[in-house]
């Protein structure tokens, strides 16, 4: 019986004949699912060309080229990636690596074309017939990613306990901390780009990762010779422009290059560096000023053999790394650190020796073979307004040298500073630690013509500020200082409502009917600051080119026109550190051509 | 008459055995012939060859030969960021990529110390199952088809395609899954998927009503699959024997239970056993985990959780270096136990990982054991009987 229920049984399948086939009619313009991995698309004006996209490919199918009207600039490496489909296997994960979220598939997955050179093409800008199409593939979500995005936070004292002492606040990462900072990076390579000094920031961190922190300082010095006080104070533009910051807290470059520094001993540094035996070639050049660019200048020389003589003005050396930026942020123990290995590689200081008045330029001519100078921006700029040539209204940079020296200064109860930028915070903050010493409490109002978004100054300098109470007060223009009986009253301000003009140009516009008033004691001004060069003599001032707005003019080497004299640092670019010390750099090679090549 | 059905020819003359105890096969004396079946041949799944000796049209000598799709998977991986790898390991058995997937991630979770977020795993043990069904709903029809019933492949690939479907909207592809990576998943359900794997999986139920009736009820399936191919329970431990192929002769072997893994552990289910090792045993064996896939899959779409975290942090997958370590990470898949050995050195690739794929036991020693004294036409029945998968023998 069981056998002829297995002879008939197949045969239910004829019941198939009348029913409705199941077959797709036309198979071909099925749209793929939302999610479907098919060709690529990129938002070439998102996409910054950094390059993880080419490292995650495993079949090497991505390669990074350069593209007509896209330029390389800070923060864009000016290529863009192109995509060869006989080697992509569509993995998408340079979708999901993507540092800036502009590389995603369409799901596009039929495409026919004649042209084999067409299936290797630049997404975004080889037009192609999927372009609009906003569905497939792109990063998952939620809390889906390929490296950290937040950043390790750095150690700091809490505002209480750091609000009377010019103790340094920020205390470092451990060893843990900066390898997993250090872990987040992609190594892209567009900070190296963008700072001054191009320094070759992907490989020290990758040393951090390495736990090989030798290599991470010779990989330092190979750039920079003041790692501690960069580490520190660094305007880190490398940070700005980090890629893993387009879509999380970018790298924090200059925390990590201040962990290598710090963990490295002073007295092993010579051995580390390998510049135990170097031979001296008997060549001399004397250096104005001992800051960052200076200094810089000097290592450089004195690495190849030069004998260098750098001319201070003031009783230690630094410039305005120690006698602008207050202890609580570079502590002078660090500058020292940095200093003194330069100063054993046998470069000479003279201390307190002013050019122009104890030496003159030409002694140095005659005396040396090359003369560098990087004597700074030491001259504070006055805003010229009423009042501002009383006795109680002082320079940010002269008040800032005054406390470095360990002077006394005038703190009185109530004070305004003028300025948005850095220097401004750094005199508020430190007026701040100086009222809550002498007075117990603080009373310091920082005003800028910028508004909050565009003041200059760091960001976590303004929060930092602020967490010390001070009172941070942007967007409005001092019209005069207003006087009674000889005491100043306060500062009169009238709202601005924009810096620059449209082409960029600093031309304020101020809306004359909102105005306020600051009162105080005592007015700081800090709104930038200018430079004294009444060393150079007019012999060879003939000699150099000055622009209309006064401005010295150099070559690529920093040489002017008295072809024996170098000049660098904020006089030329910046004002900051990292300038002044890719300008010494710079120039130490200028003289070595100069003098071996008379070039 | 009866002597012409139950004709057996007469073996006992030859292959004369030497004196040795090898079998004297030579080819001069007209007694036997050399046949390849493969690597070009529609019977068999996958490039690989069997090059027989038959006499008459049975067969005395088989010897299995790999090679033809050799890309080096093993050292291509070895040579790859642990990222990149999962790229790569899918192609050792393209039919099921997601168990290659699984196995890669979690031997590198393993050696790191990551958990996955329970999220992830349930949509791991989801991708698992569809592998399954989706793999099941070829092979099982498939055995039909190497006897020549090509009616239940066509069903049977039609459901697969909607299977595909819904890989397609899930991990964004319908072959290439590249679904479960190291630390998680690459997405949640999408909206309304539920609704519409119900749907496939009800036309899944009324096909194994139909399959039934075609092929398992079907006298010429059962004269061709009962009793032919038998697996001794003996050599079961011999040769490492897993899967739906031990389970067919009786032995309960299953890494879902002796080993739990993923959500596993909270699925109610028993693998299903049958007792007489010959390819109508593993037919039906295969049959009743087709049903019970659809049932675990219901079971892991009830069970699991609406939202979640999808992936756990990694270190920086551009430069993750794991500590020197050793693992072997196993799962179950559709033809049994699929295994990888994975050991590294504290560099950012892996030292050595090697795969241990239930093909390379089946279809390399057992077979050419099991194909002495076949019929020629049996060949590919007893192949696809084991469900062989080329690629993982010579990853």
């Amino acid at each position: 019986m069981g056998k002829i229920k297995d002879i008939l049984s197949p045969f239910t399948a004829w019941g198939n004949v009348v029913k409705e086939p199941v077959t797709i009619k036309k198979p071909i313009g099925r749209e793929a699912a939302p999610r479907y991995r098919g060709f690529h698309k990129n938002d070439i004006d998102t996409c910054i060309g950094c390059g993880t996209c080419e490292v995650i490919c495993e079949n090497e199918a991505i390669d990074l080229v350069p593209v007509d009207g896209i330029e390389t600039k800070d923060g864009d490496s000016g290529l863009r990636p192109m995509i060869d489909y006989g080697r992509c296997c569509w993995c998408a994960l340079c979708v999901d690596v993507c540092t800036t979220g502009s590389l995603t598939l369409s799901n596009e997955y039929t495409w026919v074309s004649e042209d084999p050179d067409e299936f290797r093409f630049i997404p975004g800008v080889d037009k192609k017939s999927w372009d609009d199409n906003e569905k497939g593939w792109k990063k998952p979500e939620p809390n889906y990613e390929f490296y950290g995005k937040k950043r390790v936070e750095m150690p700091e004292l809490h505002a209480e306990d750091r609000d009377k002492s010019f103790i340094e606040f920020v205390t470092g990462y451990s060893k843990q901390q900066a390898e997993e900072e250090a872990d987040r990076c992609v190594e892209c390579g567009i900070c190296t780009a963008t700072c001054p000094a191009h320094m070759g920031i992907p490989e020290y961190i990758k040393a951090i990762r390495n736990d090989d922190l030798e290599e991470g300082l010779r990989i330092l010095y190979e750039t920079n010779p003041l790692p501690e006080i960069c580490g520190r104070i660094c305007t880190h533009k490398c940070e700005d422009v980090c890629s893993v910051g387009h879509n999380g807290d970018p790298i924090s470059i200059r925390w990590l290059k201040r962990y290598i520094a710090d963990q490295n001993p002073s007295e092993k540094y010579k051995e580390i560096l390998n510049a135990e035996n170097i031979e001296n070639n008997g060549k001399k050049v004397a250096i104005i000023g001992s800051g960052p660019s200076g200094l810089s200048a000097a290592y450089y020389l004195a690495l190849t053999g030069y004998e260098c003589t750098i001319f201070e003005k003031l009783p230690e050396a630094g410039g305005m790394m120690r006698y602008g930026i207050p202890e609580y942020r570079l502590p002078y123990d660090q500058i020292d650190k940095d200093i003194n290995y330069i100063l054993s590689l046998g470069v000479d200081i003279k201390y307190n020796v002013n050019i122009g008045t104890d030496i003159t330029l030409d002694k140095l001519k005659k005396d040396y073979d090359a003369v560098f100078a990087g004597t700074g921006l030491h001259l504070g700029r006055s805003t010229r307004i009423p009042g501002s040539d009383h006795e109680n209204v002082y320079f940010a940079t002269d008040l800032l040298r005054e406390i470095s020296l360990g002077n006394e200064i005038h703190v009185s109860e109530k004070i305004v500073v003028i300025g948005g930028g850095n220097v401004a915070m750094d005199i508020t903050r430190s007026l701040a630690r100086l009222q809550n010493n002498k007075f117990g409490k603080v009373n310091v109002t920082a005003t800028s013509l910028e508004s909050e978004d565009i003041m200059p100054a760091d960001r976590e300098e303004v929060v930092e500020a602020r967490e010390e109470k001070a009172i941070i007060d942007p967007g409005w223009g001092p019209t005069s200082i207003e006087i009674e009986n000889g005491k100043i009253k306060g500062l009169h301000v009238q709202k601005c409502l924009s810096v620059f003009d449209e082409s960029g140009r600093f031309n304020p516009k101020f809306d004359e009917s909102n105005t306020k008033f600051f009162e105080a004691d005592m007015i700081v001004e800090s709104i930038g600051q200018g430079m004294d060069v009444e060393y150079i003599s007019e012999e060879i001032r003939e000699q150099i080119e000055f622009d209309q707005r006064g401005r010295i003019q150099v070559n690529d080497y920093f040489q002017t026109g008295a072809k024996w004299l170098f000049i660098g640092g904020d006089i030329i670019q910046g004002p900051d550190v990292i300038h002044g010390i890719a300008n010494g750099h710079k120039a130490a090679i200028g003289i070595d051509k100069f003098i071996n090549q008379n070039g | 008459m009866n002597n012409l059905f139950n004709w057996e020819p007469d073996r006992s003359k030859y292959p004369t055995v030497k004196d040795n105890g090898e079998l004297d096969v030579d080819l001069s004396s007209h007694k036997f012939t050399k046949l390849w079946v493969g690597p070009n041949h529609p019977g068999i799944t996958g490039n690989m060859a069997v090059e027989i000796t038959i006499s008459g049209d049975e067969i005395v000598q088989a010897k299995t030969h790999v090679g033809y799709l050799h890309r080096g998977f093993e050292k291509l991986i070895e040579r790859r960021l642990f990222i990149q790898g999962f790229p790569t390991c899918i192609r050792m058995c393209v039919a099921e990529p997601d168990y290659n997937e699984y196995i890669l991630s979690k031997s590198i979770e393993d050696l790191s110390g990551i958990e996955i977020p329970e999220m992830a795993e349930w949509l791991r043990t989801l991708a698992l199952e569809m592998a399954r069904l989706q793999s099941l709903l070829r092979t099982v029809p498939g055995q039909g088809g190497t006897f020549s019933l090509g009616l239940g492949v066509q069903w049977g690939m039609y459901l697969r395609d909607l299977i595909s479907d819904r890989f397609e909207e899930l991990t964004g592809a319908r072959i290439y899954h590249m679904y479960i990576l190291p630390g998680g998943v690459r997405g949640l359900l999408p909206d309304g998927f539920k609704a519409r794997m119900e749907e496939n999986l009800k036309l899944i139920d009324q096909f194994v009503i139909n399959i039934k009736k075609l092929m398992f009820d079907n006298v010429i399936f059962k004269k061709r699959a009962i009793g032919v191919g038998v697996i001794k329970k003996e050599w079961v431990d011999q040769f490492g024997i897993v899967g739906p192929n031990a389970r067919a002769v009786g032995i309960s072997r299953d890494i879902r239970k002796d080993y739990p893994y993923l959500k596993y552990q909270e699925l109610d289910f028993e693998p299903p056993i049958a007792k007489n090792g010959d390819i109508f045993a593993r037919s039906t064996v295969r049959y009743q985990e087709l049903i019970q896939t659809v049932d675990l899959i219901r079971q892991i779409m009830a069970k699991m959780p609406e939202k979640g975290d999808i992936k756990s942090p990694t270190p920086n997958v551009l430069h993750w270096k794991i500590a020197k370590g050793e693992t072997y990470i196993r799962s179950e898949s559709s033809r049994g136990e699929y295994g990888m050995y994975y050991v590294t050195d504290g560099s950012d690739k892996p030292r050595r990982i090697n795969l241990r794929g239930p093909s390379y036991n089946h279809a390399m020693s057992l077979l050419e054991h099991m194909l002495i004294n076949a019929n020629i036409s049996d060949v590919h029945a007893i192949m696809v009987s084991l469900q062989t998968c080329p690629p993982e023998i010579e990853r």
